[in-house]
């Protein structure tokens, strides 16, 4: 999943001074002159979005978080877009992709791409830009994404058993991408995999051009996508750039705006404070003590929209007190996740209910029977499984990342409902948490979130917990494995059709809900804002702002 | 006074080594894999996470770590962060906007510290000072995170006479971080200055220049003040070297891309390259200016020599 920065944010944001914010926040300033830069000259106009600093350098491959995605995804297209509610579009550079058996995929591109520096969008962009991302010597941060393409380990360095590279990749190129001509390759999988289309509009999977190739460090600053906007000029760390609209856009709609500024900030409060002064017109996460007043102050230019985020707390599997799926069950609906949201998030959560998040076909609403509060129930399964009510369990937290709040309201549910005494676990960095989690060394349900890479429910099911997932490598951090799942799972990848696949899924589903290897706890909201200077501002199923469609008035 | 300079300058060497090994150390012994925490919730690939740790020669002990850091700084390389870039570059970058901030943060401090302790010190129990005794004691007391959001509601959104963000306006965008940055230690200047120029004021060579028949300006500013100051520039001159390690709450809540966040962001990281160059970078600065203020008392008090 990528790294959501709305963690990041919370840790940066001084608390006191954002209660202070809020608390004066009430009064009509709302002169709402125009921002940015020269408000509605010339055609199109210009105006600022907020991001947090990207962690990489501007490189697709390398690119594994929110704030990299957002500004890569105004400056290159992939070869299938989403619409705003994820659907898949054939938008983008490819005409069609298909397979006879989900394994071997021909992709066919449109004429007529071309990337900001005048060559041409061909075949062998793609192929070269997804073996550059999969070679381990480049230490690409999206890596993993290629794995299910056949020849993926031949590009990876081997290494001792203390984990040191020992010699270089027995391979530069995967046998799996085949250049059939200027406008045609194939891609052929590992294992069958129905849903292959949906994943690659992701930003791992964009073209590169011969020039990146030439200078991937420079490139990292001045991308040259052929994307709706172009960079030109370089990203400062720390402050941000301003793309302008390339005039030879492939697409159908060109970008609205001339240009965007990319503005850098380092606590959203600022951020904040400048939407309110008008000299910042796209905000796209909010402070949350922001929360209370915004409605008020901004109408209908405070956005919301569902997202893929999720929050949970994971089970030790295992652990021997939570081993039993009806433990498991009994915490699950020992609590009441509606007002645990009410109370800590002002409405930037919502009840989970279900394994596969609402942004996705083939999400099933309340289909979870576990996730609604049922105390009766609850004690009587801890009951049937002898579970220990004496001794308190612990619950685990990163540290730093707000989430103190809403664990410990769960945990004094459990308490109140269940008899059980908890402990809070909340004093590890996110460095130091990972490693844990990944050695199998916690004690007691850790919280985690999860937000997807690509719409489909594979992303919610075999990427959490398959056991194709454990660590090292994967995102299995419960120790689940159930071979009825990972067969079902199996079943839905080499599905015929699409159909056939999102049915799969929800089977395999179906046996999470009893198996719980985690308690659903939260779908995240997005919430943005933006000034009077703009409108037609959409967020999209990945929280990004869908920056080529605002339009400047 | 050359040779006294010579001998401090190479004194610093030895601390600037032992200074740069003890960051490392402690980068080194935070808890946790920086490697891990690159990939947020999602593990990157086994192998990239080899290829990095080798990259970076996180799997060497601690010594071999610092011996290979120092080979490579000695050929003028200072190394990248694990995102590769140079860590020269960040400091290049963020370097002019903490000067510029410590620049103006300083004049504040120097020039109404000075100015407001003088008036309040001449005039002891007056009114005055009182005023500065109440207002710089409530400066203090307000935590300095309070003082910037205040700022920049009041003066930055609500009268609009300051940029609320960022350095796009040029210096013009330093005043008012500047100000808050220096409040805490304007106060102290002028209670400093007022204490001590009281004090000179009742001093026997004063009292001379008074009966000389010396004007009274003359005798508060060439006599009492310049004595007076000692104290005053020994603080100023510490203060510069504290800030400019960077003031990573006042750069956070005006967004100003300086040293102190570079820094700050580098330490969550675990970035090891990034600590070590900016902080020897920041004890160098603070040996530096503490030399310059030892030179300055020369020059304030001609009965300091260094031979």
């Amino acid at each position: 999943m990528r790294l959501s920065k709305r963690s990041a944010v919370l840790i940066a944001t001084g608390v006191t001074g954002a209660m202070l914010l809020s608390a004066c926040g009430g009064g009509g300033d709302d002169s709402g002159s125009g921002a940015g830069g020269g408000g509605s000259d010339g055609d199109g106009g210009t105006f600022s979005i907020m991001i947090n600093e990207p962690e990489n350098p501007l490189i697709p491959t390398n690119t594994a978080e929110s704030e990299g995605h957002q500004v890569l995804s105004t400056l290159f297209t992939g070869l299938i877009e989403y619409s705003a509610e994820g659907e898949v579009q054939y938008t983008g550079v490819a005409e069609s992709i298909e397979s006879p058996d989900s394994t071997t995929w021909t992709v066919t591109l449109k004429d007529g791409w071309n990337f900001h520096d005048g060559t041409p969008v061909t075949a062998q962009s793609f192929v070269d830009a997804w073996n550059y991302g999969a070679y381990s010597p480049n230490a690409q941060q999206t890596s993993g994404f290629f794995s299910n393409i056949q020849g993926y380990a031949d590009l990876q360095a081997p290494t001792d058993a203390a984990g040191n590279v020992t010699g270089d990749p027995v391979a530069t190129e995967m046998s799996g991408l085949q250049v059939v001509d200027d406008l045609t390759f194939t891609v052929t999988l590992a294992a069958p995999f129905a849903q292959f289309p949906i994943t690659v509009g992701y930003n791992a999977f964009y073209p590169l051009p011969e020039a990146f190739f030439e200078d991937p460090e420079a490139a990292g600053t001045l991308p040259i996508g052929n994307g709706p906007f172009q960079a030109t000029e370089e990203f400062v760390p720390g402050q941000g750039f301003t793309v302008t609209r390339y005039d030879d856009y492939g697409g159908e709609e060109p970008a609205k705006a001339e240009s965007v500024e990319f503005r850098v900030y380092a606590d959203v409060s600022t951020g904040y404070t400048d939407l309110q002064a008008g000299n910042l017109d796209v905000l796209p996460d909010l402070p949350p003590d922001a929360l209370a007043s915004i409605e008020d102050e901004f109408g209908d230019r405070f956005l919301q929209a569902p997202s893929s985020g999720t929050q949970f707390l994971g089970y030790p599997t295992y652990d021997a007190r939570f081993a039993d799926p009806r433990v498991r069950q009994a915490f699950s609906m020992a609590f009441d996740r509606q007002a645990v949201a009410d109370a800590i998030f002002a409405g930037a959560y919502e009840p989970a209910d279900s394994y596969i998040a609402p942004v996705v076909e083939g999400h099933r609403p309340g289909i979870c029977e576990y996730c609604e509060l049922d105390v009766e129930r609850a004690n009587q399964l801890l009951d049937e499984a002898g579970f220990d009510r004496s001794q308190p369990i612990e619950l685990w937290f990163d540290a730093g990342g707000g989430h103190d709040a809403w664990v410990e309201a769960i945990g004094n549910q459990f308490r109140e409902n269940l008899g059980v005494e908890y402990t809070l676990r909340g004093d590890l960095e996110f460095a130091e948490y990972l490693p844990l989690l990944e050695s199998g060394g916690v004690t007691g349900p850790f919280r985690l979130g999860w937000s997807m890479d690509y719409p489909s429910p594979q992303n919610y099911t075999e990427k959490l917990f398959g056991t194709t997932a454990l660590p090292p490598g994967g995102s299995n951090y419960f120790f689940y494995s159930n071979p009825e799942f990972d067969a079902l799972v199996q079943q839905a990848n080499s599905a015929a059709s699409n159909e056939e696949a999102i049915a799969g899924y929800q089977q395999a589903e179906d046996i999470l809900l009893q198996d719980m290897p985690i308690i659903p706890v939260f779908f995240q909201v997005e919430q943005s804002a933006h000034s009077e200077a703009v409108s037609d501002v959409v967020i999209d199923v990945f929280g990004d702002i869908r920056v080529a469609e605002v339009t400047v008035n | 006074m050359g040779r006294y300079i010579a001998r401090r300058l190479l004194l610093t060497i030895p601390v600037l080594i032992g200074a740069s090994f003890l960051i490392f150390a402690l980068v080194y012994a935070l808890p946790g894999d920086p490697i891990r925490a690159l990939g947020g919730d999602r593990p990157l690939a086994p192998a990239v996470v080899a290829q990095l740790r080798d990259e970076f020669n996180l799997n060497d002990p601690l010594w071999l770590q610092y011996v290979k850091y120092m080979g490579d700084l000695l050929q003028g390389d200072f190394g990248t962060d694990f995102r590769g870039r140079p860590v020269l570059d960040t400091v290049e970058r963020t370097l002019p906007v903490t000067i510029r901030l410590t620049i103006v943060a300083i004049a504040f401090e120097a020039v109404i510290g000075i100015v407001a302790g003088v008036l309040a010190g001449i005039r002891r129990n007056g009114f005055l000072d009182n005023v500065v005794l109440v207002s710089s004691t409530l400066v203090v007391s307000i935590p300095i995170l309070v003082l910037g959001f205040v700022a920049q509601f009041v003066f930055g959104l609500q009268f609009g006479w300051f940029p609320i963000a960022g350095i796009q306006e040029g210096w013009y965008s330093y005043l008012l971080p500047g100000l808050v940055l220096a409040a805490g230690s304007l106060a102290y200047v002028a209670r400093l200055t007022r204490t001590s120029v009281a004090e000179n004021l009742r001093a026997d060579f004063v009292r001379t220049a008074k009966a000389k028949g010396l004007p009274r300006r003359t005798v508060v500013v060439r006599h009492t003040l310049r004595n007076s100051l000692i104290p005053v520039v020994t603080f100023i001159g510490a203060d510069i070297g504290t800030l400019m390690g960077g003031a990573i709450v006042t750069e956070t809540v005006f967004n100003l891309p300086g040293l102190g966040r570079a820094v700050f962001d580098a330490i969550q990281g675990q970035e090891g390259a990034v600590v070590v160059g900016i902080v020897t970078l920041m004890v160098f600065f603070f040996v530096f200016f503490n030399l310059a203020v030892d030179v300055l008392y020369a020059v304030l008090d001609p009965r300091i020599r260094y031979d």
